[in-house]
C-alpha cells in the first residue's frame, strides 16, 4: 500500500469495500463515505484542517457547525466538486476524483469523474434546478444523458420519484412557478433520479421561507432508512436531532465532535460546541 | 363615469323604489371607500338604477389612470406622420411611378437574392465560427484560449471592405492554395482561380468578420448563465455534449438572441460592400442601374431601401418568436403573442367604449 494512504484502511482500485474501514467506534454497518486527512486552502486560509470522517452506510448524518467552519466544503469534496489539496475520500470502498499513482494521487479524467458523480447525490441549498426545463425534464435530465433510460422510460421514472416527494401534479411546472419547497423537493428528486447509494444535502432549507421548512425535512426523513447513505449540511438543530443517526460537529476546519444525537446535542463534550449549540437553541 | 365610486353606508334620502336592496349592496365595500358623503351625481346614477347587474358590479371596477399626455403626443405623431406622408405621396422628387417600375425588376430582385444568400451563407457560417470561438476563449487549455483571442483581436481590427478586398486580390498574392507540412509536401491543393469566386469570396470575408463579432455576443451568452447551473450539471455527471446544448446554450440563448439579431442585422446591411468584390447583390444592382439610368437614382435608392426594410423586419418578427422560444421556463406565465395582444387591446376598448357609453 503505497504511503499517503498506509494505515487509512483504503481499499486497491479493485477490491471490494472491506470491514476494515467501518468505523471503529461502533460496529455498526460498513462505512459508505470515509473522508481521511483532508485538507483544503483558499488562498491563506485553511478551510479543512485535516478531517478525518466516517459516515457509515445507510444512516443519516447530520453535520453541524458555525458558517465559514467548512461544512460546505467539506460536504462538496465528497463528490469532488472541490479538489482537495491533500487527503482524499472513499464512497464505499472507491477513491474519489482521484487514483493512485505510485506514492501520489492524480485526479481523474472527466469521464470517470462523471460516472462517480452519478453515485453521489448532490443537493444545493438554493436548488439549482434548470429553469428551462419542467420538473419532470430536469429529474429526468441525468438518467437520460447518460444513456441508462430511454426517454419515454426516463419521464415515467421521473414522474414516479416526483410522486415520492408529493409532487406528482407538478410534473410538467416549471421551476419559477413552484414555491421554494416545492423546486427543492423536485431538487431532492432529480438527485434521487440516478439511483445513488449516497445523497448529500448542502443546507437544503437555508434559502426556504420558514413555513416551507417542513416539507422539505419532511421528504428527507420519508428517505431516512430506505438504504440509501444521507449526509445533510444544516442549521435546523431540531431535525439533527430528530432524525440524524449521527451529528458530526465541525469548527475551523476540524471535526471538533461526533457522535449520536443524543450525545452531541445533549451533552457536548467541547466547549465549541456548547457555545455553538446555546447560541443556536 | 370617472369619479371614484363611493358607496354610501347610509343614504339617508334613499330612493322610493328600493328601500330593502340598497343596504345589502351598499355593506359590499367596506368602510374606507364609504367614509366621504357620495356627490350626488354619483348617487343618482347606478344606485338608483337599482338591482340589475351592471349597477351593482359598477361600483367596485376600478377605473384606470387618466393620462393626458399620451393623447397629445399621439396626436403630435400622427400630424407629424401625416406630414411626412403626404411629402413621401405628393413630392415629384421620389417618381413613384419609376420605383413602381423598378420594384419587382429581374434585375434587381436577381441582386436581391444574391444579398439573401450571400447573408444566409455568412450568418450561419459565422454563427458557428463565433459559437466555436467563443467555447475557445471559454477553454481551459490556455493554448486555444489565445489562439481564439487572437483571431477575434486581428478579425476585430481589420474593416471588413478590406477582409474583403484582399480575399479579392488572394489569387494574386497566392497561386496556388495547398494543405500540408510548412516548406514540406502539400496533400491537399486548390487552384485558386477555380475555387474563388465571387459569391464564394464574398462569403468568406463575411463570415472571417463576422465570426470575431460572434464569437463575443456568444461568449456574453454563455458566461449570463448562472454558476449553479454548471455546478448543478457537474453533481449530476452530465457529459460535456448534452451540458452544452441542453441545459447551458438553451439558456445563454435567451441572452445571445438579441445581440446576435443585432449583428444579423448589420450583416445584412453590410452585404452592399460585395459590390467592391465585383458581386452585384441588391445594392450593386441599384448602383449599376443608377449609372445607366441617372434620372432614376432617387427611385432605386428607395428601392433599395423598401427591400432593407422588408428584409430587416423579417428579421425581427422571426427575432419575436425564436426569443419566445428561449423564454420558456424565464417567466411564470408567458405574454402573449402580438396577435393576441392586438385581439385583447380590441376587447379592453370595446369594455371601455361601452362603460362610457353607460355613464
Amino acid at each position: 500500500m503505497s504511503a499517503p494512504l498506509a494505515g487509512t484502511g483504503a481499499p486497491g482500485p479493485g477490491s471490494a469495500p472491506h470491514a476494515a474501514t467501518a468505523t471503529p467506534r461502533r460496529a455498526g454497518p460498513p462505512a459508505a463515505v470515509e473522508v481521511r486527512g483532508a485538507h483544503k486552502w483558499y488562498g491563506a486560509h485553511h478551510v479543512l484542517d485535516g478531517v478525518e470522517l466516517t459516515v457509515p452506510a445507510g444512516r443519516v448524518t447530520a453535520v453541524l457547525g458555525p458558517s465559514g467552519s467548512g461544512k460546505s466544503t467539506l460536504l462538496r469534496a465528497i463528490n469532488h466538486l472541490e479538489k482537495l489539496d491533500s487527503g482524499h475520500v472513499l464512497v464505499n470502498g472507491e477513491l474519489i476524483g482521484v487514483r493512485r499513482q505510485g506514492t501520489r494521487l492524480r485526479e481523474l479524467g472527466e469521464r470517470a469523474i462523471r460516472a462517480q458523480r452519478g453515485r453521489i447525490g448532490f443537493v444545493f441549498q438554493d436548488f439549482n434546478l434548470f429553469p428551462h426545463l419542467t420538473a419532470a425534464q430536469n429529474v429526468a435530465a441525468a438518467p437520460v444523458a447518460t444513456g441508462r433510460r430511454t426517454r419515454a422510460d426516463a419521464q415515467e421514472w421521473a414522474r414516479s420519484l416526483l410522486g415520492l416527494v408529493g409532487l406528482a401534479g407538478k410534473a410538467d411546472a416549471y421551476p419559477r412557478q413552484l414555491s421554494g419547497g416545492q423546486q427543492q423537493r423536485v431538487a431532492i428528486a432529480r438527485a434521487m433520479a440516478l439511483e445513488p447509494g449516497v445523497i448529500l444535502f448542502d443546507e437544503p432549507t437555508s434559502a426556504l421561507d420558514p413555513e416551507l421548512v417542513g416539507e422539505v425535512l419532511d421528504v428527507i426523513k420519508s428517505l431516512a432508512g430506505t438504504g440509501t447513505t444521507l449526509i445533510v449540511v444544516t442549521h435546523e438543530i431540531g431535525f439533527a436531532r430528530e432524525i440524524a443517526d449521527d451529528v458530526v460537529f465541525l469548527d475551523g476546519g476540524r471535526i471538533v465532535e461526533q457522535g449520536p444525537p443524543g450525545e452531541v446535542l445533549v451533552h457536548p463534550r467541547s466547549p465549541r460546541t456548547r457555545a455553538f449549540l446555546s447560541r443556536a437553541v | 363615469m370617472n369619479e371614484p365610486p363611493a358607496a354610501p353606508p347610509q343614504p339617508a334620502p334613499a330612493p322610493a323604489p328600493a328601500p330593502a336592496p340598497a343596504p345589502a349592496r351598499d355593506s359590499l365595500p367596506p368602510g374606507p371607500t364609504a367614509s366621504p358623503p357620495a356627490p350626488a351625481d354619483a348617487h343618482g346614477m347606478p344606485f338608483a338604477a337599482g338591482g340589475t347587474a351592471t349597477a351593482s358590479a359598477a361600483p367596485r371596477r376600478v377605473l384606470p389612470q387618466r393620462r393626458p399626455w399620451r393623447w397629445a403626443a399621439t396626436l403630435l405623431l400622427l400630424v407629424v406622420a401625416a406630414q411626412v406622408a403626404h411629402g413621401l405621396a405628393t413630392n415629384p422628387f421620389y417618381q413613384w411611378d419609376r420605383f413602381q417600375y423598378w420594384f419587382l425588376r429581374p434585375s434587381i430582385l436577381g441582386g436581391l437574392l444574391i444579398t439573401l444568400k450571400v447573408a444566409a451563407y455568412s450568418a450561419v457560417a459565422g454563427l458557428l465560427g463565433g459559437t466555436a470561438l467563443a467555447l475557445g476563449r471559454l477553454s481551459r487549455n490556455p493554448v486555444v484560449r489565445a489562439a481564439s483571442w487572437l483571431y477575434i483581436w486581428l478579425f476585430r481590427s481589420v474593416p471588413l471592405i478590406v477582409v474583403l478586398l484582399f480575399l479579392y486580390n488572394f489569387s494574386a498574392l497566392y497561386k496556388s492554395l495547398s494543405l500540408g507540412v510548412p516548406f514540406g509536401p502539400g496533400f491537399l491543393s486548390f487552384d485558386e482561380s477555380h475555387l474563388a469566386t465571387d459569391l464564394v469570396i464574398a462569403v468568406v470575408g463575411l463570415s472571417l468578420n463576422e465570426a470575431a463579432y460572434a464569437a463575443e455576443v456568444v461568449r456574453a451568452g454563455l458566461l449570463s448563465v448562472d454558476h449553479g447551473q454548471h455546478e448543478a450539471a457537474d453533481a449530476l455527471g452530465l457529459p460535456p455534449r448534452y451540458r452544452f446544448t441542453r441545459i447551458v446554450l438553451p439558456q445563454a440563448m435567451r441572452a445571445i438572441v438579441p445581440s446576435y439579431v443585432n449583428q444579423l442585422i448589420g450583416l445584412v446591411k453590410s452585404t452592399s460592400l460585395v459590390f467592391y468584390v465585383s458581386l452585384l447583390d441588391l445594392f450593386g444592382q441599384v448602383q449599376n442601374m443608377g449609372s445607366t439610368f441617372p434620372g432614376d437614382v432617387v427611385p432605386l435608392l428607395l428601392v433599395a431601401t423598401v427591400w432593407y426594410v422588408i428584409l430587416t423586419s423579417a428579421v425581427s418578427v422571426v427575432q419575436y418568436y425564436v426569443e419566445r422560444r428561449f423564454a420558456r421556463g424565464a417567466l411564470r406565465t408567458p405574454p402573449p403573442t402580438p396577435p393576441a395582444r392586438l385581439r385583447a387591446a380590441a376587447r379592453a376598448l370595446r369594455a371601455r367604449i361601452a362603460l362610457g357609453a353607460a355613464a
